[in-house]
């Protein structure tokens, strides 16, 4: 989630030459302007007797000067620090266990029955297709709508229109994800039962419509920021070319804002993949590979949530779970990597 | 989340207690007395809910419990890191010897309750009854029964045939009860089943799932869903769930809960196993849904 986070507003940039050049000078010459701004109350002291109320209030601006500077070098190696603590704090509950482990077992069996006496069986198989089926079907819905929905904010609505939709739809990222589960349980369950036919209403499809909601907010104020960076220059250009508003956006306002429409889809990716409340109440939480998308599956997300409190510190079953949090981590590593490597090579060209 | 809160409240409890006597005046705690409570997860809420209100009753004793199963609560009691054990089930003879040896006493075995599971389906499901050998091929991996026409039931409004299966989170105490008495020690419960974590969710979800079979404790039963009738053996004759017939014993999945103590307890041990058992104690284990001793 971080490093994509932090990166989210570079992205937005468009990758036009000239763009992606302006911004890197501006950053320069903002650097290169911030030291003359610091130095001359260090120098100025001993240039300027003259004025010796100022004079001695140097000191101190300098002092306060530098706890800000350290202050503020502090919050931002903090994130980094954070990061790795986690990951260590993590990692060493869940490693001891690496070593009585079937480690390919455990990333492919189905059966995971943790608590049994007489065999205990740790394969975390069904919770990873559970994990990636519930997310990849939720991008299915939220992609065509997020960035839908982004396209008609940033492009086509009025201004009104743009300033109720940005609220209602920040409004929609502020819901607990406890209370999404909630209508996930009690509304939409009866719901799918009866429009689908289906036996149970908890399930995928329950899960992956909730995961959807939850993720095109963000999409949408993402993908937005996007769109909006690309320079009016080009929209006049395809303007002045003769394009419809539909050839507008499909052939120049896509291409130019891509790498930040990716970087949009794959925060929803994130938000997805660590989602644990309201996969917990929907989807069912039962252990097995679906067969359909109205099959109840069970994340690994919900499966640490739900038996992590009642294991005692350091059984077999404790750390086996700890390792899920590994398997998580390296997950939504592996989500970010690819989308910088995407936004980075884009961005070469 | 809802299973962990007790076990949350019973450390937060624990610590709290431990914190005030630390901080009383001297002289004060020295009067205060700590009853250190472990054991049986299935009793652990009942447990908390009866050191609360015994805080009101006798404030020179304070109650910390503590889960952990059953086995813990006994091992505590021989290692004697505990004053009162929960267990959901009888010593062995070979506890009660290490026992012996290890602190002098047999322990001393005071029934403070029943806990029933109620077999629920759907309020539209004509099912009546069912035997722990049905509920057991239902529930194993393995087992024969997977499709309600397998059990001659065709539920009104239903899509599917298919038993959508409702269970517990594998490490609840009733999860584990159940594992002990239908589907067996050294089976497997079958994969595939909606793993709820909590007694309430269980009756929710059924509520909602015309196809839905699932087992929770007894005073969970809600409008919404059936509580049917459980034989022991499939043809012989079903008993409905209730207070008297787990008292009488006829009800099949019914279990006593029990609190040991090693050897005669102690007076203030005493004063609250009194409680436990007057009325004012038993009144809280109808409360949380367990059924209550018969009234003297």
């Amino acid at each position: 989630m971080e490093p994509t986070k932090f990166r989210s507003p570079t992205p937005s940039f468009p990758e036009g030459e000239s763009a992606l050049r302006a911004p890197d000078p501006a950053n320069q010459g903002n650097k290169a302007e911030e030291n003359p701004v610091l130095r001359p109350p260090a120098g100025g002291a001993g240039r300027n007797p003259s004025a010796p109320r100022r004079a001695g209030r140097r000191p101190v601006v300098v002092a306060f000067e530098k706890c800000v500077e350290i202050l503020i070098h502090l919050c931002g190696i903090s994130s980094i620090v954070f990061v790795f603590g986690i990951f260590f704090f993590v990692f060493r509950e869940g490693a001891p266990f690496l070593r009585k482990l079937d480690f390919g077992e455990f990333l492919t069996s189905k059966y995971w029955i943790p608590t049994s006496q007489t065999n205990p069986r740790y394969g975390a198989g069904a919770l990873i297709v559970g994990t990636l089926s519930v997310t990849g079907l939720a991008m299915v819905i939220a992609v065509p709508f997020g960035l839908g929905a982004a396209v008609f904010v940033s492009e086509f609505c009025s201004k009104r229109t743009r300033e109720t939709l940005k609220v209602v739809i920040e409004l929609l990222a502020a819901i607990p994800s406890v209370v999404w589960g909630f209508v996930g349980l009690s509304v939409l369950s009866p719901l799918i039962i009866d429009t689908f036919h289906v036996p149970v209403g908890v399930n995928m499809f329950n899960g992956a419509l909730l995961l959807a909601l939850m993720s095109v907010p963000i999409m949408v104020s993402i993908g937005e920021d996007a769109l909006k960076a690309v320079p009016d220059s080009y929209r006049e250009a395809a303007m002045a070319l003769g394009a419809t508003r539909w050839q507008l956006v499909y052939r120049v306002l896509l291409p130019a804002a891509k790498s930040g429409l990716l970087a949009a889809v794959l925060l929803g990716v994130g938000r997805a993949i660590g989602e644990t409340m309201a996969v917990l109440m929907a989807t069912g939480h039962s252990v097995r590979i679906p067969g359909s998308i109205f099959d109840p599956v069970r994340t690994l997300t919900a499966t640490i949530a739900a038996e992590l409190g009642e294991t005692s510190k350091g059984s077999d079953h404790y750390q086996v779970l700890f390792l899920i949090g590994i398997l998580l981590f390296s997950i939504t590593f592996v989500v970010n990597l690819t989308a910088d490597l995407i936004v980075k090579g884009i961005r070469r060209k | 989340m809802k299973q962990t809160m007790p076990l949350l409240r019973a450390i937060f409890l624990g610590a709290v207690s431990t914190l005030a006597a630390g901080l009383c005046h001297p002289a004060v705690a020295a009067e205060k007395k700590i009853i250190r409570n472990i054991g049986s997860d299935t009793m652990v809420n009942l447990a908390i809910a009866w050191a609360e209100a015994y805080e009101k009753v006798d404030k020179n004793v304070s109650v910390e419990v503590n889960g952990g199963g059953s086995g813990k609560g006994v091992t505590a009691l021989i290692e004697g890191t505990c004053e009162i054990a929960n267990c959901s089930r009888t010593f062995e003879d070979k506890e009660i010897a290490e026992c012996k040896t290890k602190r002098g006493a047999e322990p001393k075995e005071f029934m403070v309750g029943y806990d029933a599971l109620s077999i629920f389906v759907h309020k539209n499901n004509p099912l009546n009854e069912i035997s722990l050998d049905q509920l057991g091929e239902i529930y194993r991996e393995g087992g024969k029964i997977s499709k309600w026409s397998d059990l001659g039931v065709k539920i009104p409004g239903a899509k599917g045939d298919e038993i959508i299966r409702v269970s517990r989170q594998n490490n609840s105490g009733t999860y584990h009860y159940f594992k002990e008495a239908i589907v067996g020690k050294k089976n497997e419960f079958r994969l595939g089943s909606l793993d709820m974590n909590g007694s309430k969710d269980v009756v929710e979800l059924i509520a909602k799932t015309p196809n839905a079979i699932g087992y929770s404790g007894m005073g969970y039963a809600t409008k919404e869903v059936k509580q049917i009738k459980v034989s022991k053996k499939t043809g012989e004759p079903a008993v409905a769930p209730s207070i008297a017939t787990t008292l009488d014993k006829s009800y099949p999945i019914a279990r006593p809960m029990f609190m040991y103590t090693a050897g005669e307890p102690a007076a203030y041990l005493k004063k609250y196993i009194d409680w436990v058992i007057s009325n004012a104690g038993q009144k809280i284990v109808a409360e949380t849904g367990y059924v209550p001793l018969p009234k003297k």
